[in-house]
């Protein structure tokens, strides 16, 4: 079966943008998507888009009222954090099964402020605080002490992982923040939900990202100068575990899906030269570059301290600058990550450029739970 | 009268609140609330209730220090196995909410109380488990 490309992919720069609404957003991610791809919306086939926050609100058919309505299909698709890369499987896969040659994928997404999570109760009293916590840094928290129970992990090995992404945020111009912020910094930073500190939790951001997904016959049609192959697409839910219920699962759907997509792709972990992961809290990363194969079960602490997984170590990581200062608009980051991928394998990515970057893995967890990988190749 | 938090508390007229659990009788996973498939190996109408434990051992935890208005902190959100199994969420009481003084696999025992005074709109009052240290 002939592969998949993405022959166009961009994202706007993160940040907050009250006044504007996200079918403008998206909108603008999809022009630039488009014009990356030499294409227009008059091209597209069908229309893949991602959004949280406004769901029931047919986000995609009104980014369209922007920006062309030729009535394609348009699914809109909803998947917790893992919504942009829904979309843009949903896209990989219409064109994998012969329906379609030229597919857009938007992610968008504009964000309240404040904890994530938590609220919910059903019927009688607020549980939060009385239940424990519900929120998502306290989630994820219990998720990274679960390592730390295991493998001694400590505060200061996650805190180095939120120094590591903030610093390389500093390369990228799109991020929300590019600011440094020294290891002193992140642990003494105010306290959310031990271990992890208002500078180890992602930021909430408005952003938006789009790709153009094409057949290899349209790919060799267009030109593949600047093509991106698209070597594995895989999505999981969380198989069972004994603490499903009260402790959602982001371990095992993850190592379920990293090896579909090694064994997709006919690659091992060694063969990657870039990871976007969801760090969505610094506890977070820790468990995925174990979840990814990058190292060892018990390493993820000694690659965060030996550097490996720094730019210009062993397998960089989040180079982008995460979650945690790029910033997470929970619908766009599914394809923001592969935006950023992409830029590196194209040798796109200015100051923050992986050397000789030939393969490059993107990662998301949407809590609840599912999980999203694709490798990308370089062409 | 007071009210049970979740379903899962039961307060018998006759008896000692407790926590159930419904175990399916094929694999012998441990689930709580009611359900009529086990989501483990998908055996059908093989749910028993059983009552949970009211002793078990920490698993994993945070220490909670910003939450939404009108909570209290900081808190301890704690995650205990308990012994013959099930797993559940509650506070960790009695316990101060420093890293170096929480132990995991301490041993805590779940205990029953008043909802820390909350009332739903009708003015009810609601019983709640806890999870304290075992000296």
């Amino acid at each position: 079966m002939s592969d998949v490309y993405v022959l166009g992919v961009d994202m706007i720069k993160f940040g907050r943008f009250p006044d504007r609404t996200v079918p403008d957003l998206g909108a603008e991610a999809a022009l630039l998507a488009l014009d990356d791809a030499g294409l227009n919306i008059g091209n597209m086939e069908a229309f893949y888009c991602g959004n949280l926050g406004q769901a029931n609100a047919m986000v995609g058919q009104r980014i369209l009222q922007e920006i062309g309505q030729t009535g394609i299909p348009v699914v809109n698709c909803s998947n917790a954090c893992a919504t942009g890369a829904t979309a843009f499987r949903e896209a990989w896969t219409s064109i994998k099964a012969g329906l379609y040659d030229v597919v857009l994928a938007v992610g968008v997404e504009q964000m309240g402020t404040g904890l994530l999570g938590g609220s919910g109760g059903g019927a009688g009293i607020p549980k939060e605080g009385l239940l424990g916590s519900g929120t998502m840094p306290a989630v994820f928290a219990e998720a990274g002490m679960e390592h730390a129970r295991q493998y001694g992990t400590t505060f200061e090995q996650f805190a180095k992982i939120s120094v590591k992404n903030h610093h390389h945020s500093t390369m990228n111009p799109k991020a929300r923040y590019q600011i440094e912020t020294p290891l002193d910094e992140v642990m003494n930073a105010e306290m959310i939900s031990y271990p992890n500190t208002k500078l180890m939790c992602s930021v909430n951001v408005d952003g938006a990202a789009a790709a153009v997904l094409v057949s290899e016959k349209k790919a060799k049609e267009l030109g593949m100068q600047r093509a991106v192959r698209i070597k594995a697409s895989v999505m999981t839910s969380d198989p069972y575990q004994e603490r499903d219920l009260v402790m959602p699962d982001v371990n095992s759907c993850t190592r379920k899906a990293a090896a579909e997509a090694y064994e997709m792709a006919g690659l091992g972990s060694s063969d990657v030269d870039l990871v976007e992961l969801h760090d969505c809290f610094a506890t977070a990363e820790m468990l995925h570059y174990e979840n990814l194969g990058l190292c060892d079960d018990g390493e993820a602490g000694r690659l965060i301290d030996e550097g490996e997984v720094e730019l210009g170590g062993r397998i960089p990581v989040n180079v982008s600058g995460g979650l945690l200062s790029k910033g997470h608009p929970l619908g766009a980051t599914g394809i923001a990550n592969i935006y950023e991928v992409c830029t590196h394998l194209r040798g796109e990515a200015g100051a923050r450029q992986v050397k000789d970057a030939k393969i490059g893995m993107t990662h998301v967890i949407g809590l609840g739970s599912a999980c999203g990988i694709h490798i990308l190749e370089k062409v | 009268m007071s009210l049970p938090v979740v379903e899962y508390l039961k307060l018998p007229e006759d008896g000692e609140p407790y926590l159930e659990g419904h175990k399916c009788s094929e694999c012998g996973s441990i689930f709580l609330g009611e359900r009529n498939v086990c989501s483990n190996c998908f055996a059908r109408d093989s749910m028993q209730s059983i009552k949970l434990n009211n002793t078990g051992k920490l698993y994993s935890y945070s220490i909670v220090f910003r939450s939404f208005p009108g909570i209290e902190v900081p808190y301890i959100s704690a995650i205990v196995d308990l012994d013959g199994g099930g797993t559940l969420k509650g506070n960790l009481i009695d316990c101060e909410p420093d890293p170096d003084k929480i132990n995991f696999d301490m041993p805590v025992e779940v205990i029953f109380d008043d909802a820390l005074g909350r009332k739903d709109k009708d003015g009810n009052s609601y019983i709640s488990y806890f999870f304290k240290p075992i000296s």
